[in-house]
């Protein structure tokens, strides 16, 4: 595991006029309901624990409710906790006090918002500038580097409007710039995309994975929407009524949900798109290492199958199916095994989305042979496990373990 | 107190009880008065200073002069030639009918009082906005201010600083003041809780937050209270002129003694003449400048 970045741990948060006085009872283990009930107290989070690495996604899911918006102003303090530590490169945040506290908004954190929260009465480029112009950076410069960032989002040319003029995509482009524009190494977006229609929040979606190939931040990202977290997210907390009910990368969540909870979430899920090859492929059991086509077929009759995998000592070579074999073999009983031989088909890349593979899959005869970069055969895609992963059926897949958590 | 009393009639002072509570209250403050009415009137001494250097500057200038500068900044205020125009022909007719003076001095005193108000009213409007304890502490002062017949208020402050300008400001802005501080409230509580959130998260601080956020955002609330304000100033004229303000008020007041009714008319027609333009410039303004908040809600 890389450096945590941020660690969150044992946060509590009491919504009411005197939390403190009845922190005992949540650590009672009482409900929110019963809290709710007995002190007018609404439990916002409770017993959150996280660490967040430098340069990853970290996408907390949740529905209404579930106090995601409530976790993500706990990492800028827009909200104090009633109790609990967040550390942000070891030193924590807690402790500051209100001139630290401004120091630290304004170069380490930046914020994208759900209704972003542009200011009205300054121009898009103004309000792009404005977190320099907060840290007292000169006008001119902030608004050259401004207008860079308003440049990277595709907005060149609405220096001059006004955020009311603009559609809500763009709205929100301009809130992704001004997020950009301070050069913050963590960029809290909280449910940043959700208010745009859905054409366009997967337009921006694109944008923010192609910004972050280059960028490299820290990014959490909160969303109600699974689809949204399994695209984004390089790990995922589900959140419900203040707990984190599982975190973990996006095919541990999709694959081994941990609760009925998460698992009626990932039902509506569309698999094919969120899953890759790699996440869902079989070992490959079929190599046939033999140079004859007597011996690849001693070899095939072996593991009782009528295909296997071509590898030599450079890799994977191609797939061979016993019909064909033994029509050469008839022809000619010394001959060698050769490229003639190979079935014609494409092998899988490990990182493919299921989507793209579908057609290909289904119809080959035989499981589509997996094979990495570096032309090594690393696992076969049966259509059996297709329509296993994609079915209807929602019983946990069953799947190699040394896969899942690659 | 017989029992049937007791439930026919309300309980009351005896009074020689009353007698001795005014007694009491109106010899304190008299003594008060004696005692500090000049150390007051001392405190008070650059604003009428000021008011005089502004009335006399207004008299000096010459009649077109004056004209010219209210029309141009009506101009540049609402970019509209037909308010220039209307502020011309109504100055014009003012003079026509012999008011200039008189009108002049009751543009000196709005004018100063105004700018008072939004001076002391705008800071107090911010520190209600940042605390709910200070807006139910302050609201209700406001509310007597405002209901309190001016008249009850004019007695302590004519007690206290004599008959002249002074005190008719002072019971002007008092009169006066009380929209643009709820105004001023108003408009910074209602500022858009998501941009002063983003404000907050970017770090910027609390002064950074009020003047590049919630008082820009506030204006155009802001701009309806200092509207009121000039209106309920040029509204209390005539009351002020009966503790010796001079201006448009004195005549109408000259004509409700001896029933003079065309002088009170004319006299009346031109304070109204100056409500309506500064009523409208004010507006006008401030409609421009925030031309583009008001398209928000097309986002």
């Amino acid at each position: 595991m890389a450096d945590a970045l941020i660690r969150v741990e044992n946060l509590y948060k009491l919504f009411g006029n005197s939390p403190e006085k009845y922190m005992p009872l949540v650590h009672q283990g009482k409900s929110k309901d019963e809290i709710l009930a007995e002190t007018g107290h609404t439990l916002g989070l409770k017993d959150i624990n996280l660490t967040i690495n430098a340069g990853e996604i970290f996408v907390i899911m949740g529905l209404s409710g579930s106090g995601k918006s409530t976790l993500i102003r706990h990492f800028n303090r827009l909200i104090d906790p009633t109790e609990g530590v967040i550390k942000v490169e070891g030193t924590d945040v807690m402790q500051f006090n209100a001139k630290e506290l401004e120091q630290f908004r304004r170069h380490k954190m930046s914020m994208v918002f759900q209704r972003f929260g542009l200011l009205p009465h300054k121009t898009v480029l103004e309000n792009v500038a404005y977190g320099l112009r907060i840290q007292g950076v000169s006008k001119a410069e902030a608004l050259s580097r401004g207008r860079q960032w308003l440049e990277t989002v595709g907005l060149a040319g609405y220096e001059e409007q006004y955020p009311a003029q603009l559609s809500g995509g763009q709205q929100q482009r301009v809130g992704l710039a001004r997020a950009l524009c301070t050069d913050a190494e963590i960029l809290l977006m909280d449910e940043a995309f959700s208010a745009l229609d859905p054409l366009i929040r997967s337009e921006m979606q694109d944008q923010l994975v192609q910004l972050q190939e280059k960028l490299h931040k820290t990014i959490i990202f909160i969303t109600h929407d699974l689809d949204e977290a399994l695209r984004l997210g390089d790990r995922i907390a589900i959140l419900k009524d203040g707990e984190i009910v599982q975190q973990g990368e996006p095919e541990e969540i999709l694959l081994n949900p941990a609760n009925d909870y998460v698992e009626a979430f990932v039902r509506d899920v569309n698999r094919a798109r969120a899953l890759t090859v790699e996440t869902v492929m079989k070992d490959p059991a079929y190599r046939i290492t033999a140079d004859t086509i007597a011996g690849a077929l001693q070899q095939m009759k072996g593991f009782g199958r009528d295909y296997g995998y071509i590898v030599n000592d450079e890799g994977y070579q191609g797939v061979v199916k016993a019909e064909r074999l033994e029509e050469a073999y008839q022809a000619d009983k010394d001959a060698t095994l050769d490229e003639t031989l190979y079935e014609d088909v494409e092998p899988v890349d490990p990182q493919a989305v299921l989507e793209t593979v579908i057609p290909n899959t289904l119809d080959a005869d035989y499981p589509l042979p997996v094979v990495d970069e570096e032309g090594q055969l690393t696992g076969q895609l049966t259509r059996g496990t297709l329509a296993e992963v994609l079915g209807e059926s929602q019983k946990p897949v069953e799947k190699d373990d040394s896969k899942v958590n690659a | 107190m017989a029992e049937s009393n007791w439930l026919t009639e309300i309980p009351q002072l005896d009074r020689s009880e009353l007698r001795d509570i005014r007694k009491t209250l109106d010899t304190a403050y008299r003594d008060f008065s004696r005692e500090h009415g000049e150390m007051i009137e001392a405190f008070f001494d650059p604003l009428l200073s000021f008011l005089v250097w502004f009335e006399k500057l207004l008299l000096a200038t010459p009649w077109w002069l004056v004209i010219a500068i209210v029309a141009g900044l009506a101009y540049l205020a609402s970019r509209s030639w037909k308010l220039s125009l209307g502020v011309i022909v109504s100055f014009m007719l003012i003079g026509y009918f012999g008011m200039w003076e008189d009108a002049m001095s009751t543009m000196s005193i709005i004018l100063v009082c105004t700018l008072m108000a939004i001076v002391l009213g705008v800071p107090i409007g911010i520190i209600m906005a940042r605390s709910d304890r200070m807006q139910t502490l302050i609201t209700p002062i406001l509310d007597v201010m405002q209901t309190m017949p001016a008249f009850v208020y004019l007695i302590p402050v004519v007690m206290l600083l004599g008959i002249g300008k002074i005190p008719g400001v002072i019971a002007v802005i008092i009169y006066a003041i009380p929209p643009v501080i709820r105004l001023t409230n108003l408009g910074i509580r209602l500022v858009d809780k998501d941009v002063l959130e983003a404000a907050t998260a970017y770090g910027a601080s609390p002064m950074q937050r009020l003047l590049g956020v919630q008082l820009p955002l506030a204006m155009p609330t802001i701009m309806a209270g200092i509207n009121q304000t000039i209106m309920m100033a040029l509204s209390m004229v005539v009351i002020a002129s009966m503790i010796g303000v001079a201006g448009l008020g004195q005549p109408v007041l000259k004509s409700i003694t001896n029933q003079y009714f065309t002088l009170g008319l004319l006299n009346g027609l031109a304070i109204v003449a100056l409500a309506i333009i500064f009523d409208r410039v004010s507006q006008a303004y401030a409609k421009r400048t925030q031309r583009h908040l008001g398209g928000m809600d097309n986002g």
